[in-house]
């Protein structure tokens, strides 16, 4: 069990007060929940600043500047206000329905990280079916997009809920296909596993660097995981021009603010899969392990964010097209001669 | 197995929408996802400026067509002046016209420039929007040195200009000509190459030429379709004959060759600009015999102006009986046209490309309604 040394201190602590064996093990584990639920909030925070200063200087503007230092605890205000905002809740919608589905998007965005590892074991479990399990859990986000949109009763917010649904499920295939290629290269499914695998040679042992299929499982996993994360080009579930606003359109003050967190830390998720997968996961020099990982994912954060702020959005059915015409096809291509290169034993 | 029953549906787009521009109400048939039919409903914005009009004196009149197409509100001036000096045959001094020109040409591209920021917006990129309106900003600030207003400028006055250029006005617009000329490679770099921009605008929205003439449409939408029609080189008023530039067409008639074709007319405009600058005279900007704005009476008689505006052909037509006050005041927009054009340009597209092509045909909603 790789766990950092506070938690194994947490863990010794409460044996020798003398709690039984499965207590102490449940209390330690949910300190360590409430320190990645704490550390994911306070990054998603950033997130929703960091994209309004970056879209700010790409705009020419400033973004928020009047709370604190370039407005730094802006978002902290904002997700105050929506705690303090009514909670509108429609006469005609499905009661469990509506409840339920931001707490599954909340909870599902959440899920994956178990297995990420933040650090040099800093991981809260390195299960042996890591990634498998992430698509696995990433996956409830559609269900709760679906439950937000029937909950809600509201034409216009299933049909928001659907084409959010159809985009995340279509773009499911490739980003797992492009991640099934990083697999065969590592011969693991263990998040640790596939970081050491790229472990020395400076940066030259990154699965980036496995020509040609490394860099195209990439551009198309990076291609699908923005969709995953609805952005630009591909935010058609928030599509302003063409909806009203979407599955979450009924939802006021909290509920709708478990939405928004849940988009930042999904695109956290994505990016943090991405160094993971690609750039060699915590491994750096000098620096401590965890400085590294954060600075690679923000890195990867950062490229999402440009495309953000630089592309048109694409039409829906075009993104259907992209999806299972070129995506699709490319990654199993891609998969299939990887799998051959591996199999002849060809060296990379 | 029998095949899936479908009806066609009925859905209200409008007349708050965040893309009609304004207030329009689209009454779409819809089979799916597929527009069939559009149905524009029009005058949610009616102020029956033609009718304010007939109640007020030949200058007071002016600011009023500031509000009926408050985009290019320099161009409304300067049609009513051009209608009532046609109608006075008043001499327009040299220095004035040059004014015009410069200010006509500079709303042109603001103009241009805001549908850049708006189209752009509409498929879904927001940074070109805050680009165009930056530059947009360049011109209002020249507007605002000159005449005191951002928007509606009351400026262009019969048979002259309301005040005489600041000092300061001719490197500051000089300047701005530079400036936009330079960033109009960002805006090109931004979106012509841009696979996504060509695959949600090429093709989309075909508008015919003989469709376009039947429609009556005119400016850049008309350019787009190939037909080359442009009244200041077929119809020339004030100085435009003196001065060299083209009148840039595309063939395609699509919502990409609109994009380029306004593209391509604000270099032309900036042509204009430096021309006219360097040949500014100096002198009078308003004519010897001065127009009072209470008593003024030009002769009776009937007379239809018109001016290329950035959305095609601006008209008034005017008929006077010799008092203070027109019996009556009609106007023409480019915009009433395109908007009217719009049902034969949707071709089973889908709602994304209705958005996309009500952007490329730039409407104004007040100008429609009046």
């Amino acid at each position: 069990m790789e766990l950092y040394p506070v938690f194994m201190w947490l863990h010794d602590l409460l044996e020798s007060t003398g709690i039984g064996e499965p207590w102490s093990t449940i209390i330690s584990y949910g300190f360590l929940a409430v320190t990645v639920f704490g550390t994911l909030s306070i990054l998603a925070l950033f997130l929703v600043w960091w994209e309004r200063k970056i879209a700010g200087h790409i705009q020419q503007r400033f973004g928020p500047m009047r709370t604190g230092w370039h407005g730094w605890y802006q978002t902290i205000m904002d997700a105050v206000k929506l705690l303090q905002k009514e909670d509108i809740r429609i006469a005609t919608r499905d009661k469990a329905v509506f409840f339920w589905a931001p707490v599954v998007c909340f909870v599902a965005a959440y899920l994956a990280y178990v297995v990420i590892p933040f650090g040099e074991n800093l991981i809260v479990a390195d299960l042996n079916v890591g990634i498998l399990y992430i698509i696995a859990v990433t996956t409830f986000t559609v269900i709760s997009l679906l439950m937000a949109g029937w909950g809600s009763n509201n034409k216009y917010a299933l049909l928001g809920g659907m084409r959010s649904a159809a985009q995340v499920v279509s773009y499911e295939v490739p980003m797992a296909v492009s991640i099934l290629t990083v697999i065969v290269f590592a011969g693991s499914l263990s998040m640790v596993d596939i970081a050491n695998a790229q472990q020395g040679n400076i940066i030259f042992n990154w699965f980036i660097f496995k020509p040609p299929f490394g860099i195209i499982a990439f551009l198309t996993y990076i291609t699908a995981a923005t969709a995953e994360a609805n952005r630009t080009p591909f935010d058609i579930p928030e599509a302003e021009q063409e909806l009203v606003a979407g599955y979450n359109v009924e939802y006021s003050g909290m509920k709708f603010a478990m939405f928004f967190l849940a988009e930042f830390v999904n695109l956290f998720t994505v990016s943090a899969i991405a160094v993971t997968l690609f750039f060699g996961g915590w491994h750096g020099p000098l620096l401590p392990s965890w400085i590294w990982f954060l600075l690679k994912t923000f890195a990867v954060i950062l490229l999402l964010m440009l495309f953000r702020w630089t592309f048109p959005r694409l039409r829906v059915d075009q993104l259907m097209e992209f999806a299972w015409k070129f995506l699709v096809p490319l990654t199993f291509a891609n998969l299939i001669l990887a799998g051959w290169f591996k199999y002849a034993g060809w060296h990379w | 197995m029998s095949a899936l029953r479908t009806e066609e549906f009925t859905v209200n787009m409008g007349p708050h929408h965040p893309s009609t521009h304004g207030v329009c109400r689209l009454i779409l048939t819809m089979d799916g996802e597929k527009v069939v039919k559009v149905e524009p409903v029009i005058g949610y914005l009616h102020r029956a400026l033609e009718k304010i009009c007939e109640n007020r004196t030949y200058v007071q009149c002016i600011p009023i067509l500031d509000r009926f197409e408050y985009v290019t509100a320099m161009s409304c001036n300067y049609v009513f002046a051009l209608a009532v000096e046609k109608l006075a045959e008043i001499e327009v001094p040299e220095r004035a016209e040059y004014i015009r020109v410069i200010m006509l040409e500079l709303n042109r591209i603001a103009s241009h420039l805001l549908f850049y920021g708006v189209t752009a917006m509409d498929i879904g990129a927001l940074t070109p929007f805050l680009y165009g309106l930056r530059e947009r900003e360049l011109i209002i600030d020249l507007f605002e040195m000159t005449c005191g207003q951002r928007l509606t400028y009351n400026y262009i006055r019969i048979g002259g200009v309301a005040r005489d250029l600041p000092p300061e006005f001719v490197p500051k617009c000089r300047e701005a000509v530079k400036i936009i000329t330079d960033k109009l490679v960002d805006y090109e770099g931004l979106l012509n190459e841009n696979p996504i921009w060509k695959v949600r605008n090429q093709g989309i929205g075909y508008l015919s030429p003989e469709d376009a003439i039947a429609y009556g449409v005119s400016g850049p939408v008309l350019r787009a379709s190939g037909v080359e029609y442009d009244i200041r080189k077929n119809d020339p008023y004030s100085i435009y004959d003196r001065f060299d530039f083209n009148i840039p067409t595309h063939q395609n008639g699509d919502c990409y060759d609109r994009y380029l074709q306004r593209l391509a007319e604000i270099k032309e405009s900036l042509k204009i600009i430096t021309q006219a600058l360097d040949g500014l005279p100096e002198g009078e900007i308003q004519p010897k015999k001065k127009i009072n704005a209470i008593t003024y009476k030009p002769p009776a008689g009937e007379v239809y102006a018109r001016v290329e505006n950035s959305r095609g052909e601006l008209g008034v037509y005017l008929i006077s009986d010799g008092s203070t006050k027109p019996v009556r005041v009609k106007t023409r927009g480019g915009s009433y046209n395109q908007l009217q054009a719009l049902p034969i340009m949707v071709n089973d597209c889908l709602i994304a490309d209705l958005v996309a092509i009500f952007a490329s045909l730039d409407v104004i909603m007040p100008e429609v309604d009046r």
